[in-house]
């Protein structure tokens, strides 16, 4: 999970124009060019070696019938896998919950974190309390957090049904993981719970940019709170908060941790990860397994394409070199 | 803001209590059942406070031997690919932020495209391999994994740190007849110390979080890492988790998050967000 965007490539940097205005063939430039090479060569190579080449792999592996357990009976099926996993319920099912988990928490996380952040750029004092607290659920194990709200909604051991009861849709014997929705209920309030403190700081980065004078005068020339906020602060942050629903709904896309302690899947919370590691690892089915990374893989790309088209994220911004 | 008005002061201090009350609450939900005792949990205990606490499960808990060798893997392996991903990134970075060199754009998306990686992707791949190679459930197994998917963020982090550092030192030194490297050696890497070290702390917390690969690399206490230990962790009857030693393995596994939250506070913010600020 990244939230470091890079500032945009400043063209007052000192030093930098008189380097480029050289000549391009110069021993100084072939030195420079080696030099950074050298320096990025492992890092890129590190990155490849776990991401690419595992992929390329994947890609391989997911033409065969291969079962760890029955290496002998493989063989080549062409796209057989992938068919078998798109004409597959389950597959559909699990996408139908991720994205219905990612859409949720990140509108949710977006709405709350908005909130934190203006508590955050206003408050006046105890600043550094406030943000030592909000780092804990952003630092916290996912496991951990799972854990516990899985005992809070515990049926038995949990305090959600007595001090909730009140609720028309609690009562004291509700089972938070007896059916679909309490099950994602359950979830989604885990997920939310720990990555809306990351949401919140993202914004509070973007908030901090809104300049004073603007909203002063907006102020002035008699704009209501509400016309304030729509048409001087949220676009005016718009940068900050595409960034962070970018990084945030691709992050909540791949979830896993949550699901996997909270429900092992039952009820029909499987995502989509939780779908490919239960297949690779659970069932040994390497050539399926591998249809579904890749499958995986490209969805990720489709919707960061989506997220990116859509709401014209300048990621040459993000990108930090335009 | 100089001018508050009564009603917002209000609002903000509500805010505040929200705010440490969603931070904090759940906290203090599992470090109140950690005090409950095995008993209690067991017949069911619906209230927020232990009836009688007790330290039974701290004390279960360390003496469990999984538990403490799965601390002492999540340490070193979070330790060593944190250690390791940083060196790289540091370089990496560096030439990013200050030499002309082709292919540096590539990089840059390389390491965003692999930020926004699908890591159960890599599952089923990487098994294969790192049982090929006998990674499979060792540290290294754990450690190359992490330093890869760690390096993009510590490479962002430090390239907008970098940027900020007053490169006319180096260029100085550089007119004194250093080459670019004892540049970098000299000048740089003690101004770009700070940067470094929240680039360590977030490269630590994503080590030490992470589960996936945990789960799926590994088989034995030998390499097991606390999380994917907890996840396993049922006690002897399934349908009955022990809620209080689980709370309690949570408790412990939260502390070094709270002391490192606790001493950098301000280093992990400006982590988060360097960039975020002027993109």
């Amino acid at each position: 999970m990244t939230a470091t965007v890079a500032p945009e490539k400043d063209a007052t940097r000192p030093g930098r124009s008189g380097r480029s205005e050289k000549k391009p063939a110069s021993d100084r430039s072939t030195a420079e060019n080696r030099l950074g090479l050298k320096l990025v060569a492992p890092a890129v190579v590190l990155m490849l070696l776990v991401t690419a080449w595992p992929m390329i792999q994947a890609l391989y592996l997911s033409l065969f019938r291969y079962r760890l357990t029955a290496p002998d009976d493989r063989a080549f099926v062409g796209v057989d896998n992938y068919l078998t996993i798109l004409s597959d319920d389950q597959f559909w099912k699990s996408t139908l919950t991720t994205l219905l988990i990612m859409v949720v928490t990140v509108a949710v996380e977006l709405v709350i974190g908005f909130a934190f952040a203006m508590v955050m750029h206003r408050i006046v004092f105890a600043r550094g309390l406030m943000r030592t607290s909000i780092l804990i659920p952003y630092g916290i194990i996912t496991v951990v957090s799972a854990f516990a709200w899985q005992f809070a909604f515990s049926l038995n051991n949990g305090f959600v049904n007595s001090w909730f009861n009140w609720l028309p849709f609690i009562a004291d014997d509700t089972n938070w993981f007896g059916d679909y929705p309490h099950a994602m209920f359950a979830i989604m309030v885990s997920e939310i719970w720990k990555t809306t403190p990351f949401m919140a700081l993202l914004l509070l980065a973007g908030l901090a940019q809104v300049s004073e004078d603007m909203l002063e005068a907006a102020k002035v020339d008699g704009a209501t709170w509400t016309q304030r906020l729509t048409k001087v602060i949220l676009p005016n942050m718009r940068a900050a908060i595409m960034v962070a629903v970018l990084f945030r709904a691709l992050d909540a896309y791949r979830i896993f941790d949550n699901i996997f302690v909270m429900t092992k899947g039952a009820e029909g919370t499987q995502s989509i990860s939780f779908l490919t590691y239960r297949q690779v690892i659970e069932q040994m089915q390497l050539g399926l397994g591998s249809a579904m990374s890749v499958l995986l893989f490209l969805s990720v790309l489709l919707l960061a394409w989506l997220i990116v088209k859509l709401f014209r994220v300048d990621l040459a911004q993000a990108r930090g070199e335009g | 803001m100089a001018q508050q008005t009564g009603k917002t002061q209000v609002g903000t201090w509500i805010g505040f209590v929200l705010i440490m009350l969603w931070c904090l609450f759940p906290v203090a939900w599992i470090i109140s059942l950690s005090f409950k005792s095995e008993g209690e949990t067991g017949a069911g205990s619906a209230q927020f406070l232990p009836k009688e606490p007790t330290f039974d499960n701290y004390k279960a808990i360390i003496d469990n031997p999984d538990f403490t060798r799965a601390l002492i893997n999540s340490f070193g392996i979070s330790l060593i690919a944190t250690v390791l991903s940083v060196i790289f990134a540091t370089l990496a970075a560096y030439a990013i932020a200050r030499l002309e060199f082709t292919g540096k754009r590539l990089v840059l998306s390389l390491a965003l495209a692999i930020a926004m990686f699908p890591v159960v992707a890599l599952v089923g791949p990487l098994f294969d391999m790192w049982t090929t190679f006998g990674l499979f459930n060792t540290w290294p197994g754990l450690i190359i994994p992490y330093m890869s998917f760690t390096l993009p963020l510590a490479i962002w982090t430090l390239s907008a740190f970098f940027r900020e550092i007053p490169w006319e030192m180096e260029q100085a030194a550089q007119v004194d007849g250093a080459t670019s490297w004892q540049a970098f050696r000299k000048v740089i890497v003690p101004l770009a110390a700070p940067g470094v070290f929240t680039a360590a702390i977030l490269t630590f917390f994503f080590a030490w979080n992470e589960f996936v690969l945990a789960i799926s690399l590994t088989s034995t206490t030998s390499s097991r890492t606390v999380p994917a230990q907890m996840s396993f962790f049922v006690g002897p009857d399934p349908f009955n988790p022990p809620y209080a030693q689980l709370a309690t393995a949570s408790v412990i596994v939260t502390l070094p998050v709270i002391v490192i939250v606790l001493l950098f506070q301000r280093k992990i913010v400006a982590g988060l967000t360097s960039g975020a600020v002027k993109g």
